[in-house]
């Protein structure tokens, strides 16, 4: 590729229809990429259960089931862009479920006198939970940057240790039964915001992708930059809108169960239509806290100078180090950022479970590890983007999730994943040796 | 042409360093002048990179003194050499390969907007300005740098020093990787910033380049100074002698200084 062609895609079109499309839009060809696999499966796997698997109740519990990791997956991309790793995340997720089931139902109540009906209860749950996976990532974070112990061996004691943790707290025990407001950060019926919320939700939603387009625009006219083609400004609004209205679509025709939706209808004395009454459950709150999370960790990564410094760390730490950029400060802040990630992942999986047991969270931190490289994220440094971790999550559980739909054994589930994931990798790291050009 | 009773720009006082068992720089004192040109010339393994990287802040100095317009100035990492203005041109380039060229050349020291996020359309805008100057062939501010031409490379490396107001510049072999355009080039950017009163060590292994830009020459040998002289007063053989003898040209014996002649012949 000569640096011509790359300078001026638009005066000089070649190829194919599509690829011009594409290029004109300035998609990231990666995650396109990424987005056509996750069609792929979807479809794959409709056809094999006669839609059965694109019923609206399935795709919200397969997105509700991918938040976990996917919280994760989006810190976990840095910690891999700066040539680091972190093994520890599962255990950390242990760690803090774990904590916030004791606070709830036998610290905050037996020695506060905060009882689990007592919005404190949550609140402080959820508060010193997140200070303390700060604390934690913080801790390993340290002995990372300042001491210069490998994070590979920092991170392995820690999956280690901080599992030993949690049986140490509870001796043993599993923690059952939490405030019901926390139960909602899981989802589930409670934790959805409803039909008419949801709506709302997407009209925002499709007027910040408008907005983001025009802001972009209009950034790059201030200094007379070329910008996109209108009518691929245009498209990118159409898409995006129609991929937010298509996801509160799908998130409003996932009615309540029959069961619930009766007695609601009992109590409020509707007499249901035939087929029982149809409550819409709207956007699940999981998948609102891994979108807002998954917005911060792009603004984070992209409009900071935080994100700049870890990107470039990534591509030469000496480099970096020359610049005059606080390069051990920077990695240390990136596993405290890690560290809060864990927290909220943790709040979903305790949630989710109502309760914590010995392993919550066991081996997350290889799925984790799985979503950012299936998402574009490179072992070498410098390479890696969140929404490509997040749909790589996605991809990830989409797989898992259809074979179990379609009555695969587990360990043929775990086959196929390994399989996936080399492949993926393989098929990456071929691409960008042909596309590479150096 | 530099006055000797103005204060020095640099001034570097015994200066040593070590790795390990391996003395690198050997109390070395030297010092520059504004608008003036040090040339740095010695072995592989002089000690002239080490000398250097003890300025920019990336190597700290074991023992010795360094002064900045007369006072006193501890250097410990790149950040406090940013912080005198010393700037650096690494002969490794020292860039981040995966990002651009504007990025490249903020890197640690990025423009914001009001609301502190990164502007990286002004950091564009000030980039095209700024290569514009250096080298209007440069093109493509948004791919990579890995991309991108030795030569280009070259020139991002060298805008990151000149842009941010360099009051000392240091150049680690800044033309090895050109060709003899881009050289030529350089050399009329070296003496641009000259005249603009910035003082400039070179390193090099260039004689020629050496002696056509240098007001001084300080010549190193196994992490000492064996001289400081003017161009003007010497010739490059003599300087030739002084890098693999370490002697001055008054002080090498006769035997050695047959053998050093036979030997090129």
């Amino acid at each position: 590729m000569t640096d011509l062609a790359v300078a001026a895609p638009k005066q000089a079109p070649g190829g194919t229809s599509l690829r011009r499309t594409l290029a004109a839009t300035e998609i990231d060809m990666r995650l396109f990429g990424m987005v056509l696999a996750l069609a792929v499966i979807w479809i794959g796997f409709g056809i094999v259960t006669g839609g059965k698997i694109l019923a609206s109740v399935s795709m919200v519990t397969l997105a509700v089931q991918t938040t976990v990791v996917a919280i994760m997956a989006t810190g976990m991309v840095l910690v891999i862009v700066s040539r680091n790793i972190d093994l520890s995340v599962g255990s950390i997720v242990g760690v803090i479920a774990m904590l916030y089931a004791l606070l709830m139902t036998d610290w905050l109540p037996n020695v506060l006198g905060i009882q689990l009906t007592n919005p404190l209860s949550w609140i402080l749950a959820l508060t010193i939970g997140i200070i303390l996976g700060a604390a934690m990532g913080a801790f390993q974070g340290f002995i990372i940057a300042y001491i210069g112990v490998p994070s590979f061996i920092v991170t392995l004691g820690g999956l280690l240790a901080w599992r030993g943790l949690v049986w140490g707290m509870s001796n043993g025990a599993a923690v059952s039964g939490l405030n019901s407001t926390f139960q909602q950060i899981g989802g589930g019926v409670a934790g959805s915001i409803g039909g008419n919320l949801t709506w709302v939700l997407a009209l925002i939603g499709c007027i910040a992708v408008v907005a983001l387009l025009m802001y972009n625009r209009r950034q790059r006219r201030r200094f007379g930059f070329q910008v996109r083609p209108v009518w691929a400004e245009v498209m990118l609004a159409v898409v995006g809108c129609l991929a937010v209205v298509g996801a509160a679509v799908v998130a409003n025709t996932n009615f309540w169960p029959k069961s619930l939706a009766d007695s609601y209808a009992t109590q409020n004395g509707i007499t249901p239509p035939t087929g029982g009454l149809q409550i819409p459950s709207g956007f699940p709150l999981p998948i609102l806290i891994l979108i807002g999370v998954t917005a911060v960790m792009s603004f984070l990564a992209n409009r900071r100078k935080f994100g700049r410094y870890v990107y470039a760390y990534g591509g030469n730490p000496e480099a970096a180090e020359l610049a005059g950029i606080n390069t051990r400060w920077t990695i240390m802040k990136i596993y405290v950022l890690m560290g809060v990630l864990c927290a909220i992942a943790a709040s979903v999986a305790a949630a989710r479970l109502n309760g914590a047991t010995l392993d919550v969270g066991e081996s997350n931190e290889l799925y984790v590890i799985a979503a950012a490289v299936v998402g574009g994220t490179s072992f070498a440094g410098g390479i890696g983007t969140i929404t490509g971790a997040v749909l790589g999550a996605f991809v990830m559980q989409s797989l898992a999730y259809g074979l179990a739909f379609v009555g695969v054994n587990s360990p043929t589930q775990n086959i196929v994943a390994g399989v996936v994931l080399v492949v993926a990798v393989g098929f990456d790291t071929f691409n960008r040796r042909r596309g590479g050009g150096s | 042409m530099t006055l000797a009773t103005a204060t020095p720009l640099v001034e570097m006082r015994n200066i040593n360093i070590a790795f390990g068992g391996i003395h690198a720089v050997r109390d070395v004192s030297v010092d520059l002048y504004p608008g003036e040109l040090i040339g740095l010339v010695g072995h592989n393994g002089a000690g002239k990179s080490t000398l250097m990287r003890a300025l920019s802040g990336a190597h700290a100095a074991d023992s010795g003194e360094i002064l900045i317009n007369g006072q006193p100035a501890p250097i410990r990492n790149p950040r406090d050499a940013k912080g005198y203005n010393i700037e650096t041109i690494y002969q490794t380039l020292a860039l981040a390969d995966n990002v651009d060229a504007p990025a490249n050349v903020f890197l640690g020291r990025e423009m914001t907007t009001r609301l502190g996020t990164l502007d990286d359309g002004a950091m564009e805008s000030e980039t095209r300005k700024v290569m514009g100057r250096l080298n209007p062939n440069f093109t493509n501010f948004t791919s990579p740098v890995k991309s991108l031409s030795g030569g280009q490379r070259q020139a991002i490396a060298i805008a990151r020093a000149v842009y941010f107001n360099a009051r000392i510049l240091i150049m680690d072999e800044p033309t090895a990787a050109l060709g003899p355009a881009e050289t030529a080039q350089v050399h009329n950017l070296v003496r641009q910033l000259k005249s603009e009163g910035i003082g400039i060590f070179l390193v090099s292994h260039d004689i020629h380049d050496v002696f056509d830009l240098s007001d001084r020459i300080c010549v190193m040998y196994h992490g000492r100074v064996v001289d400081i002289v003017k161009p003007s007063e010497i010739t490059s053989d003599e300087v030739l002698g002084m890098i693999i003898l370490g002697k001055r040209p008054g002080e090498a014996t006769a035997e050695e200084l047959a053998q050093f002649t036979a030997t090129p012949g």
